[in-house]
């Protein structure tokens, strides 16, 4: 990160591989995941094109600012989790491609910069002064306290196993040199927590009851419209693309070589097809699920990683 | 609006469904538009949960007294550009509650209409046709 100039910064936090490559790789994995829904129910689906047509029509719309909401809140909370997604994706791919150049603690960086989109839509939300958001707004907030444990948890893993570093950069060289973590029983168990997070982070199906449809009409984002929903919408599309390549970066080898593209297919699909074969937990059992469910495993991975298993 | 907007429209018209005191034939016919049969997501047509997600309003039933000010207001929610579509003969005419003492009167009284799709329930295939002639008068 050092060394660069301030037209090469600026380049590669807003085209490669900031802003608009991840915007763009991230609205075709939208597709991907809206396709193989469809043929998972048996229908046809969208054309390839559809992100895009809707992100085209959504700035084409008004964007309305609700009666009585805290105007200007409300306006920039969906600019704080797209900022923290072109930050996390300079962060990953540089690491990944120069895995001696990042600083130390960037695992930790990243791991704060992952509970921004929540906090964003939370702070939206709660902006927003429609009943709905604020049932959402708390449900997302219980939510992340419930993830992020077991998520802490399981990165707790690699550190012990790469022998105690906490820069992305060691634990991808460890990982070259010795094999992935995955290939390991506590790296099962902790790759499969990170999962779930994942699931939990990206909303989908088995937790997505913060914006659940039938219940809450869309609960955290049901005031927002037009160009303001659309960083909502950017912001999920591009942690799809992100999320997997942290998996991969941590637990399986990093991904600066061409196996990074069917991992990354396999993860993808994995989580696809948990989000259409499950249906929606409540609050109170996504919280135990978390805590007292995955929470254990986390222990469980955490102990065999010291043990050397 | 330019032509990349109305193409953009076009191609993923979100659909909010105001259930304005209808019989719920026209609004089951509704939900069969997004079962793998008719499967509408095939033209990017999805059902929004929230009127401020949506580009065009399926109203069905008769309007009345009671339901006439929510109409209006969750028309005044949606963002414009925004598309009303009538489904069903109460829209179009009142059907056979034109003698009721609380009806008061067709709807585009009240709203700009773009589209009725007549039928007691009119057929999916009928109101896919509705919605994009709708669009289209945009």
């Amino acid at each position: 990160m050092i060394g660069w100039s301030g037209w090469g910064l600026a380049f590669r936090f807003i085209v490669f591989p900031g802003f608009l490559f991840t915007v763009v790789i991230g609205l075709v994995l939208t597709w991907v995941d809206r396709f193989v829904s469809a043929r998972v129910q048996w229908r046809k689906g969208p054309k390839f094109y559809q992100p895009f047509a809707d992100l085209v029509k959504l700035f084409t719309k008004q964007t309305m600012v609700p009666k009585g909401s805290s105007k200007t809140v409300f306006l920039i909370a969906p600019v704080i989790g797209l900022t923290a997604m072109c930050i996390i994706s300079v962060l990953l791919f540089y690491v990944n491609f120069n895995p001696h150049g990042s600083f130390v603690g960037d695992l930790i960086v990243l791991v704060y910069l992952f509970s921004l989109p929540p906090l964003g839509t939370i702070i939206g939300a709660s902006a927003s002064r429609n009943p709905l958001s604020a049932v959402g707004a708390s449900r997302e907030m219980t939510l992340y306290f419930g993830y992020e444990l077991p998520f802490l948890l399981a990165l707790v893993v690699p550190v012990i196993k790469s022998g105690g570093a906490i820069r992305l950069g060691s634990l991808v060289m460890a990982q070259q040199a010795g094999g992935p973590f995955l290939y390991s029983v506590s790296g099962v168990i902790a790759a499969l927590i990170v999962l779930a997070s994942i699931q939990a982070k990206l909303g989908y199906v088995p937790f997505d009851i913060a914006d659940a449809d039938q219940e809450i009409m869309t609960g955290v984002y049901a005031e927002y419209s037009g160009a303001s929903l659309i960083m909502f919408r950017l912001t999920k599309a591009m942690m799809l693309f992100l999320l997997p390549l942290f998996l991969i970066t941590v637990f399986w080898g990093g991904f600066a070589n061409w196996w990074a593209i069917p991992k990354f297919l396999l993860i993808l699909l994995l989580i696809i097809l948990i989000k259409n074969t499950n249906p929606r937990f409540q609050i109170d059992q996504a919280l135990r699920f978390f805590w007292f469910g995955l929470g254990g495993l986390g222990v469980l991975a955490v102990i065999l990683a010291f043990l050397n298993l | 609006m330019n032509k990349l907007g109305r193409w953009g429209l076009k191609r993923s018209p979100w659909v909010y469904h105001i259930a304005a005191a209808s019989c719920n034939n026209c609004d089951i016919e509704i939900l069969e538009l997004f079962t793998p049969r008719y499967d509408v997501e095939r033209f990017g047509i999805v059902l929004v949960g929230s009127p401020r997600h949506a580009d065009v309003l399926l109203v069905t039933g008769v309007l009345n007294r009671k339901n006439l000010p929510r109409v209006l207001e969750v028309y005044e929610q949606t963002p414009k550009p925004c598309a009303v579509v009538g489904i069903g003969t109460c829209v179009c005419n009142n059907h056979i509650f034109r003698n009721s003492y609380n009806v008061v009167g067709p709807y585009d009284k009240y709203l700009p209409m773009h589209a009725y799709v007549p039928g007691c329930p009119p057929k999916p295939e009928a109101m896919i046709a509705g919605i994009l002639k709708a669009l289209g008068k945009l």
